[in-house]
């Protein structure tokens, strides 16, 4: 057997090539080893172990012990953690209705010729960029039911308005609303950015054919937007989910949340979780409820991605 | 939910690593006190929660080191809001500070897990209230030293009780006083109510009315629960009472407004607060010279409830001799001097006339003179548990939803069950 030189090049050629890509991939996990460590150590372990820890009796100084599945069977029959999935539920629930507002406001926005296109934006987009607590403690006196300025707005036109936070009527309400009112911003700067991607041609191809503004939303707008507000809705669904800290700041941080009438109405799985491990000293069970948590998100993630086929165009 | 001393605190936080630096061999050995130490040079880390006292520890750490040359101590001072959680982190990592600010509803959870050490010297205890000795000892032993000291008080308004011309509170006024001068107080077209019954601390409002009625939180062994016995119930009725007569703001009000606000803008005719309330009120522009002082009104008998901080040392410490010395320290005269000229009411018994005399204009010497009926603050093992549970079925009586003998009777039960897994 001989080989000739010709052959050989082509065989070094081919070896060449399939080095390559073999290098760049590890120039790759070279380039995302610092966030991928900082992830596995500071996100993925802490999970593993949590995980671990929500089948063990955990007490206030370390030290667990085994004890199977107990905190699960004892999270099935906490009427709190029935009262806390649906109260999250329900925000989350609630929480969507700021998705079609944001893609009016949006759209109101992109409005070709409209003067103040930034004022507006940095209006809507300020929200998103206060800090949280500050945004509670805000909306807390806005809603006080003696001083608050909403009830004397109210006041003006004859209405005499309720306790908004501390009222279990009113409490989950007016916490969607400053839920939306801070997180539209951000949505809606999402959805500007889908909008100003859809190709203009489209737009002149509908107005020669004689479709007017409101028609040329619902049929080439709303459809092109529609990977936009998949991604929108996957995030702001995991977001509710999460909720904790706006709670937390206004029912009236800390135990003395509980002295709110309203508590019952406002208490969010992660607020439960947060006074499982940090106040009554039970943080094997507050494991197995932040575990339950992530098994809840995973599962309404995966349903929405499988919906999605129902309403999502991709070009 | 335990109020005492926690205001004011908002500072940055210098990291618990002191006694990890230091390397040493642990000289010292367990005969504490004996005068005897190794002219090693150790530090010792001090963690306090209050930005306000701030100050006078470091001023009780310089004079200690001056008599104790060989020893320095860094005082470390973490906010109240993460104070327990970075503790607990820093002694479940073996990293605690050698002495640190101990409370009563976490004592017990520190002395039974082992984390903090028990004083083996003999002390002359009798120099500080017996109540506040009492809530240091666990199983027999004494973990703590008390630092300073605080009762319960009616603060009043003087304007709103001429303006209804009641007649201010007696030192031996009683619970029948105190709800005809409430009934009087009370002006709806003014917006003036007798007083907030708050929910959100115990320590102020509902213990003291529970052990006034001759009822009881807790049981002596910390075993059971007092919430379904009659007298306890009269004491929490106390409250429920006035709510229902309107001589109280309403629950959803006070969750909006608290009643420390409602008191400072003149909403509230009384205010039932602590020793600690001095600075407020003599700082606040509306209260400083409309208010003093009186006695809690007499139940079935006279009581308040007392508390105060304690200095304790952590098991882990590897210094254990120079704790001692410095925890022995703060308990001293010398050091409760310095203190009473900063601050709170020191614990050391005749230290406290410079507290007194700081506002004359006040009759501050109604908080020393509680002490003689005062009660100790209710605790077990883990008293956050239960804390929660009265929150959650009390609540639910302040409404009005559930009558509070049924809330009471559904608490006990909730807290019994959560005693037996202490």
């Amino acid at each position: 057997m001989t080989t000739t030189a010709g052959s050989r090049a082509v065989r070094a050629a081919r070896v060449e090539k399939a080095r390559r890509p073999r290098a760049e991939a590890l120039w790759g996990y070279a380039f995302i080893a610092p966030t991928g460590l900082g992830l596995a150590i500071f996100y993925l372990w802490p999970v593993l172990q949590t995980a671990y820890f929500s089948f063990t009796e955990w007490g206030a100084f370390g030290g667990h012990t085994w004890t199977g599945l107990d905190n699960y069977t004892r999270l099935l029959g906490d009427p709190e953690v029935g009262r806390a999935v649906l109260n999250t539920l329900t925000y989350t629930a609630l929480g969507l209705v700021g998705i079609p507002l944001a893609i009016v406001f949006a759209a109101l926005l992109n409005r070709p010729g409209l003067r103040g296109v930034s004022v507006y934006r940095t209006a809507f987009f300020l929200p998103v960029v206060t800090m949280p607590v500050a945004v509670a403690m805000l909306w807390r006196w806005l809603y006080n039911g003696d001083y608050g300025l909403v009830n004397q707005v109210l006041a003006t036109v004859g209405i005499d308005g309720p306790n908004w936070i501390a009222d279990p009527a009113t409490a989950m309400y007016a916490l969607v609303v400053v839920g939306i009112w801070s997180s539209i911003g951000y949505n809606l700067i999402i959805f500007l950015a889908g909008m100003q991607a859809i190709p203009k041609e489209l737009y002149e191809a509908a107005s020669l054919d004689g479709a007017g503004r409101v028609r040329q939303f619902f049929s080439i707008t709303l459809p092109m937007l529609s990977p936009t507000a998949f991604f929108v809705s996957i995030v702001s669904v995991i977001g509710s989910l999460q909720l904790f800290d706006l709670v937390f700041v206004m029912t009236g941080s800390g135990q003395s949340a509980r002295a709110n009438p309203a508590y019952g109405r406002l208490q969010t799985v992660v607020q439960l979780f947060y006074e499982r491990a940090f106040v009554t000293n039970d943080r094997g069970y507050a494991a197995a409820i932040v575990i339950a948590l992530l098994v809840l998100i995973a599962g309404l993630t995966i349903l929405q991605f499988r919906l999605q086929r129902r309403w999502v165009h991709y070009v | 939910m335990w109020k005492s001393a926690r205001r004011g605190a908002a500072l940055l936080c210098a990291p618990l690593l002191g006694a990890a630096l230091l390397a040493s061999a642990c000289g010292g050995g367990e005969q504490a006190g004996s005068g005897a130490q190794s002219q090693e040079k150790v530090t010792l880390s001090y963690a306090v929660w209050d930005a306000t006292q701030q100050s006078a520890m470091q001023e009780l750490a310089a004079e200690f080191t001056r008599t104790h040359p060989n020893i320095a101590i860094d005082v470390q001072l973490t906010p109240w809001a993460d104070y327990w959680t970075k503790l607990k982190a820093a002694s479940s990592g073996g990293a605690a500070p050698d002495v640190f600010w101990m409370n009563g509803p976490n004592f017990q959870l520190y002395a039974s897990n082992g984390v903090i050490k028990p004083i083996e010297e003999q002390v002359d205890t009798s120099v500080y209230p017996k109540a506040l000795v009492d809530l240091y000892t666990y199983d027999g032993k004494l973990y703590g030293l008390p630092k300073d000291m605080d009762t319960v008080g009616v603060w009043y308004n003087k304007t709103l009780f001429d303006a209804a011309k009641v007649k201010y509170p007696s030192d031996d006024w009683t619970w029948a006083d105190f709800k005809k001068a409430a009934a009087e107080l009370t002006d709806p077209d003014k917006g003036v109510y007798a007083i907030g019954a708050e929910l959100t601390s115990f320590q102020e409002y509902q213990y003291n009315t529970i052990y006034q009625a001759g009822g009881y939180v807790i049981s002596p062994d910390g075993r059971k629960s007092g919430y379904d016995d009659p007298k306890t119930i009269e004491g929490l009725k106390f409250w429920t009472d006035l709510l229902a007569a309107k001589q109280s703001p309403d629950l959803k009000t006070m969750t909006d407004t608290a009643p420390l606000q409602l008191f400072e803008a003149g909403k509230l005719a009384m205010y039932w607060g602590g020793s600690w309330d001095v600075a407020e009120f003599t700082k606040n522009d509306y209260t400083k010279d409309k208010v003093d002082v009186a006695p809690l009104p007499k139940g079935e008998k006279q009581a308040t409830i007392i508390h105060g901080v304690a200095n304790v040392m952590s098991a882990k410490t590897e210094h254990p001799a120079e704790a001692w010395e410095f925890v022995k320290f703060l308990g001293s005269k010398p050091a409760a001097d310095i203190l009473g000229r900063k601050g709170p009411i020191p614990a050391y018994t005749g230290t406290q006339s410079a507290w007194v005399s700081a506002h004359p204009e006040l009759k501050l010497q109604v908080f020393l003179d509680a002490v003689a009926y005062a009660v100790p603050y209710p605790v077990s093992k883990n008293t956050a548990a239960w804390q929660e549970a009265e929150l959650t079925n009390l609540t639910k009586a302040w409404t009005g939803e559930v009558p509070i003998e049924k809330a009471a009777a559904n608490l006990a039960a909730g807290m019994n069950d959560l005693l037996a897994k202490e």
